[in-house]
């Protein structure tokens, strides 16, 4: 059957040449990193060749870059690693409503621990409140976080902007580009933030592994103890193959940053053929979104159930996070945008890639509106 | 229980350095690995001001610097992390 993979946000495909170079790391290659003998010498040299490729996709230097199990980690030790760090000049942080949950529930750990968490409120765009940031922050504001891109409805934050403000108050900024990062340019002294966090397996790299940019003079308190791997930053003998495979992701995805207008082309193809169909809603801003990122509410088709009809087409779509939704079954990021639950519940997600071709899309636009007519059929909020 | 002899340390303030090297979080043995490398760029005469909060240094610097031969001028505890202040005075 024909295949076509529109859920890039959730993982994208190992491109062959990152495979390539992970190989031998996973054969002949296993010595330790931290051995100075040849063995261990060589996978710590492919270290630090793909902590300068990975520096270099985000204009950082190489020892700003802390390899870490996955861009989840490198949230935790951004929001952990830097509120502790800085704890003795307050205890006040602050992030969004429609973060990651490995963002959202580090700040919850932080909580309960006697931080005081400011959520900020985004609009029906799920642009997060500039003003609402002016107003929560005061001089014992340690640390702000806000992501570059929403994975669930594409926007893009105002994350310089954001980071003045912070500066001028003394807190320090971190950013989750995970969704961004390989799909616009991303360039950590541009948008001067102090913390950076990426994922190698949502830019055609290896799953489980992941990396903090740290702002060089930064001080962070570590999430993994052990001994000297990342500068004594972050402990476990390293992923080698994964890092090497991570590096030359990066390296990839710098060089195919000139396809995105290709895809950002395929994406408004695919957007004006599904809003064709009636009662289909665009989520997020219309303009100031991710490239490759199209999300939908189809009304009365559950998001979950569509996602599923579409992949017996061969039609592989995201449908918003799982956590409280498995329960609510409501994107919680739609309800902070304010969707009403029954709604919120119908979010249908596509996110193109660099691999994505005219003819996928004409085969989604060929399936979708059956599809969801079918589903329709079935649902008993369906009014016609 | 053996009894532990630590070393004695001399509290200091106000020392002005000529290089300043922060491991402040940084896990052990890092005070250990950039004290050396940081040592090797200094001129015999010059103060490093090594900056850790590892409890474990106020035994491994005093030790480190018995071993090479250098001056470990004192520490000053901020509350938060010690400052270590080593003279280098060999070559
Ligand atoms: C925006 C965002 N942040 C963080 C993560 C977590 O990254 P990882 O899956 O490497 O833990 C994801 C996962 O896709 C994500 O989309």
């Amino acid at each position: 059957m024909f295949r076509v993979y529109l859920d890039h946000m959730a993982t994208t495909p190992l491109d062959r040449e990152a495979l390539a170079a992970m190989l031998p790391f996973l054969e002949n290659s296993f010595g330790n990193p931290s051995r100075i003998y040849d063995l261990g010498s060589e996978a710590k040299e492919a270290i630090e060749h793909a902590r300068e490729s990975v520096a270099r996709l985000i204009n950082a230097s190489p020892g700003e870059i802390i390899f870490t199990s996955s861009g989840a980690e490198a949230n935790n030790l951004a929001i952990r690693g830097l509120a502790k760090a800085n704890e003795r000049r307050g205890m006040h942080v602050i992030t969004s409503e429609i973060e990651h949950h490995s963002t959202l529930n580090a700040f919850r750990s932080l909580q309960k621990e006697g931080y005081v968490v400011t959520f900020l409120p985004v609009n029906s765009y799920g642009e997060v409140s500039v003003e609402k940031l002016e107003s929560a922050i005061t001089d014992r504001t340690t640390l702000v976080s806000v992501m570059l891109a929403n994975y669930e409805v594409g926007t893009l934050q105002a994350v310089k902007e954001i980071a003045e403000i912070a500066h001028e108050k003394g807190a320090l900024v971190h950013t989750d580009a995970v969704a961004a990062a390989g799909n616009i340019p991303v360039d950590v002294r541009a948008l001067d933030v102090d913390a950076l966090s990426l994922s190698a397996h949502t830019m055609y790299g290896p799953k489980g592994v992941g990396a903090l940019y740290l702002r060089e003079g930064l001080r962070i308190v570590p999430l993994i103890y052990s001994g000297i791997q990342e500068e004594g930053r972050r402990g476990g003998t390293e992923n080698v193959a994964g890092i090497v495979g991570f590096g030359k992701a990066a390296e990839l995805a710098l060089k195919h940053l000139d396809k995105v207008e290709r895809v950002r082309w395929l994406r408004d193809k695919l957007i004006e053929g599904v809003l064709e169909v009636e009662k289909v809603e665009l989520t997020g801003h219309p303009e100031k979104r991710l490239p490759n990122h199209a999300s939908f509410i189809v009304e009365s088709v559950d998001g979950e159930a569509l996602m599923m009809a579409l992949s017996f087409e061969g039609i592989y779509i995201g449908n918003g996070t799982a956590c409280i939704s498995q329960v609510l079954r409501a994107s919680p990021i739609l309800l902070a945008m304010g969707y009403p639950a029954q709604r919120a519940q119908c979010s249908a997600i596509f996110t193109l890639g660099r691999e994505t071709s005219k003819r996928d899309i004409e085969y989604v636009l060929s399936k979708f509106p059956g599809v969801v007519e079918k589903l329709r059929q079935i649902s008993p909020l369906w009014k016609g | 229980m053996t009894e532990q002899k630590q070393p004695e340390i001399k509290f200091v303030e106000g020392i002005v350095p000529d290089a300043v090297e922060d491991v402040v979080y940084r896990m052990c043995p890092m005070h250990l690995m950039r004290l050396e490398e940081r040592m090797k760029e200094l001129k015999k005469g010059q103060i490093l001001e090594l900056q850790t909060d590892y409890e474990g240094a106020l035994v491994d610097i005093p030790d480190w610097c018995r071993k090479t031969g250098n001056e470990l001028i004192g520490v000053e505890d901020t509350g938060e992390f010690f400052k270590f202040y080593i003279k280098k005075t060999v070559d």
